[in-house]
């Protein structure tokens, strides 16, 4: 059954009272110690699930400011191994979904090959697959993973191994999922699905997309939470969209700014970090507003 | 019109790991591919031959090539893509493409380039069609080809420069997902090569295979018989695909994928760079631009930064049924060095009267290094005129002792 995949896991616990507020950083943006310290801002800001973005050379599908993050948090040296590092040093109490492109996770230990004597003679690449990445990450805390450059066609090697550690598989859904796509993506999805909330790549807008409204529609049906990302920016955008039937808002682009603005203006950490957390309430309270504004719609249904 | 690996599958290699934004529009990709380019639903494929014809200039000659032969020693034809219109073979998926988006009742094409070549292929097939183009060109590529910027804006294309990176063609790749991804419902994505997700190598291929179909029936039609071996560049592989598809069952004939070995094979873990773009020779599986293939990339699968005298040729990827021809052995992957490029680039200029793209001379080079292991019969892909190069290699011939080379001094003050 679609949501059942996980079964009562940590993403799906965090949805249960009332709508999850989830806020996006790229791990190690601008750097190592900052970027914890942003991170855990966020988390007293009331954060229900943090994704830790994994910085990769081609992510294709983060708009300038996602993209700028990337080559920051690179250039600072982030990597697989002190990415798990970070997630084990972050000192916070909400579940962790690692977001990411597919070849980080299918190149982790692919140099570690099963042993020195045959170490080109098995699969291309090493032949392990996705199964060395989520055994690490599970071992470091991390609840799930979302991989915008895997769709559901290729996604079963990594499926088996979440399936294996027991670690979640959030899938996307665009506003150009439907019919059959729909049905099929929805039967790999855990956690939670996340609605892209309009086409294009990631980045703060000033409207909501009416895209987000004929998504929901099309997944009212299906009882895993409904976490809408993508062009999300203030608190009044979370409330609009959680009053429409979300189950929490995704929010990445306008919190990235915030970590751009304090490189730009030098500002200390410590400013930074409490810009993030007043940032990071405004977002919740709006979104837990949209959803008291719903309640009555819900309660006759 | 081959069907081979009908499902973008090459081995372990291909796939189509893309957005899911994107996945609707792949499939109706697919679907439209199957129906126009493998069926010839509503004579597309004969509408494109026809096209490829009149407004491209098909078919191209197999020319033999006189003074070459008597230095070598053997017999070495050239396939003369670069009297196809625009320059380079490139208009043959350009000119597909976007016929393509025609049928499928798109509304815009965008593309991305390296060198420019394909940019300038598809500015021309969208001009020659009516349809509105953008195309997607990174900062230093834009620098370094300047008269093929000129090319596109003079066929009605927008050129939209790409800063990310180090401003070249794997940028622009990126960049034109992102617009793909965004403006997904009324837009056709024209890819430059054989990558990308299914179907675009398959697809590619077959609109560039009339290469070899040409040149398998022009040698026969010369010598009687088949070559011992075929040449190609290789950068996305492209030309090298068009070059050897009809060949691939042609045991005897040895096939020869020439990438360019840059400054060296050498690879720079720590900075991220290789100063290279031999992918084929020296890459490791994983994922990049939508598909499973070779890449140039660090231990933990980020992405070199690659390096090549072409611009053509400067990509971190190759497409997924090269690397697996590679990995059967049934082609073989070899390279030669930006020096031993720029020497043929000369030598082929004064001893054939044929200026060369720099991308073409790598497989002159080789032909230079290694003709007596090639057998008796050779035929290369001369894959693009030079002309779009001349400010490049007038720079790079000043900074070598190239024998061959004339002196510009007297005339600087550039081109």
């Amino acid at each position: 059954m679609a949501g059942d995949r996980g079964g009562g896991s940590d993403l799906e616990a965090a949805f249960a009272d009332g709508p999850a507020f989830v806020p996006y950083l790229a791990a190690g943006d601008p750097d190592y110690d900052s970027a914890l310290a942003y991170v855990e801002a966020l988390a007293r800001g009331g954060a229900d699930v943090i994704e830790l973005g994994l910085p990769f050379s081609e992510p294709i599908a983060e708009g300038p400011t996602i993209q700028s993050a990337v080559v920051r948090a690179l250039n600072a040296g982030m990597t697989p191994d002190r990415f798990f590092a970070f997630v084990e040093d972050l000192d916070v109490d909400v579940p962790l979904v690692c977001m990411t492109y597919y070849n980080l996770i299918y190149q982790y230990g692919s140099s570690e090959a099963p042993s020195a004597s045959d170490s080109r003679a098995t699969e291309p690449g090493g032949g392990q697959g996705p199964r060395p990445f989520v055994k690490r990450a599970a071992a470091a805390g991390l609840s799930g993973f979302v991989v915008p450059d895997l769709p559901a066609e290729e996604a079963e090697p990594l499926r088996e191994a979440c399936d294996e550690f027991g670690v979640d598989l959030v899938f996307i859904v665009a506003p150009t999922t439907e019919g059959d796509r729909l049905r099929r993506n929805m039967e790999h999805v855990s956690g939670y699905v996340y609605v892209q909330a309009r086409t294009g790549v990631t980045g703060a807008r000033d409207d909501v997309s009416d895209q987000t409204e004929r998504s929901l529609q099309r997944l009212a049906d299906y009882d895993v939470p409904k976490a809408v990302g993508f062009g999300i920016k203030t608190g009044e955008h979370a409330a609009r969209i959680v009053a429409g039937g979300a189950d929490g808002v995704i929010v990445g682009s306008a919190l990235v700014d915030i970590v751009a603005e304090g490189v730009e203006n030098d500002t200390p950490t410590e400013e930074v970090a409490a810009r993030l957390e007043a940032m990071a309430r405004e977002l919740k309270t709006g979104a837990e507003r949209g959803y008291e504004q719903r309640v009555p719609q819900a309660g006759g249904n | 019109m081959t069907q081979r690996y009908a499902d973008g599958k090459f081995g372990d290699y291909g796939g189509q790991y893309v957005p899911e934004v994107l996945m609707p529009a792949i499939e109706e990709l697919t679907d439209a591919y199957e129906r126009y380019v493998l069926g010839n639903e509503d004579g597309f494929m004969d509408e494109f031959r026809a096209r490829l014809r009149d407004f491209g200039g098909r078919p191209t000659p197999t020319q033999y090539a006189e003074r070459l032969s008597d230095r070598y020693d053997r017999e070495v034809y050239l396939k003369r893509e670069d009297l196809l219109h625009g320059g380079a073979h490139k208009l043959n998926n350009a000119l597909g493409q976007v016929l393509l988006a025609k049928y499928m009742g798109k509304e815009r094409i965008v593309a991305e380039t390296g060198a420019g070549q394909h940019g300038t292929a598809t500015a021309m097939a969208a001009a020659h069609l009516g349809m509105p183009c953008e195309i997607y060109m990174g900062e230093r590529d834009i620098n370094r080809q300047r008269p093929n910027v000129f090319r596109m804006r003079l066929n009605g294309s927008e050129i939209t420069p790409v800063t990310t990176g180090r401003g070249t063609l794997k940028e622009a790749i990126s960049e034109t997902m992102r617009d793909w991804a965004t403006n997904v419902e009324d837009t056709h994505y024209v890819i430059g090569s054989i990558v990308g997700p299914h179907p675009f190598p398959s697809m590619v291929r077959d609109f560039h295979s009339v290469i070899s179909t040409e040149t398998r029936r022009q040698l026969r039609e010369q010598t009687g018989g088949l070559p011992d071996a075929v040449l190609a560049c290789a950068g996305g592989g492209s030309n090298t695909m068009g070059m050897f598809t009809d060949f691939v069952d042609d045991e005897d004939v040895e096939l020869y994928a020439v990438e360019a070995g840059g400054s060296t094979l050498d690879v720079d873990e720590e900075a991220g760079v290789a100063p290279n773009s031999a992918s084929l020779s020296t890459g490791e599986e994983g994922v990049l631009h939508g598909a499973r293939t070779k890449l140039l990339q660090d231990t933990d699968g980020q992405i070199m930064e690659s390096h090549s005298i072409s611009s053509g040729l400067d990509y971190a990827g190759v497409g997924p049924e090269l690397a697996h021809l590679v990995d059967e052995e049934r082609v073989n992957a070899v390279n030669v060095d930006d020096d031993s490029a720029l020497e043929a680039f000369h030598r082929l200029s004064q001893l054939e009267g044929v200026i060369p793209a720099l991308e073409t001379a790598h497989a002159f080079g080789y032909l230079e290094e290694h003709h007596e292991e090639l057998g008796e019969t050779i035929v290369l892909n001369v894959s693009g005129r030079g002309d779009k190069d001349l400010q490049a290699a007038i720079e790079e011939t000043e900074q070598r002792d190239i024998e061959a080379a004339p002196s510009m001094a007297e005339f600087s003050g550039g081109i």
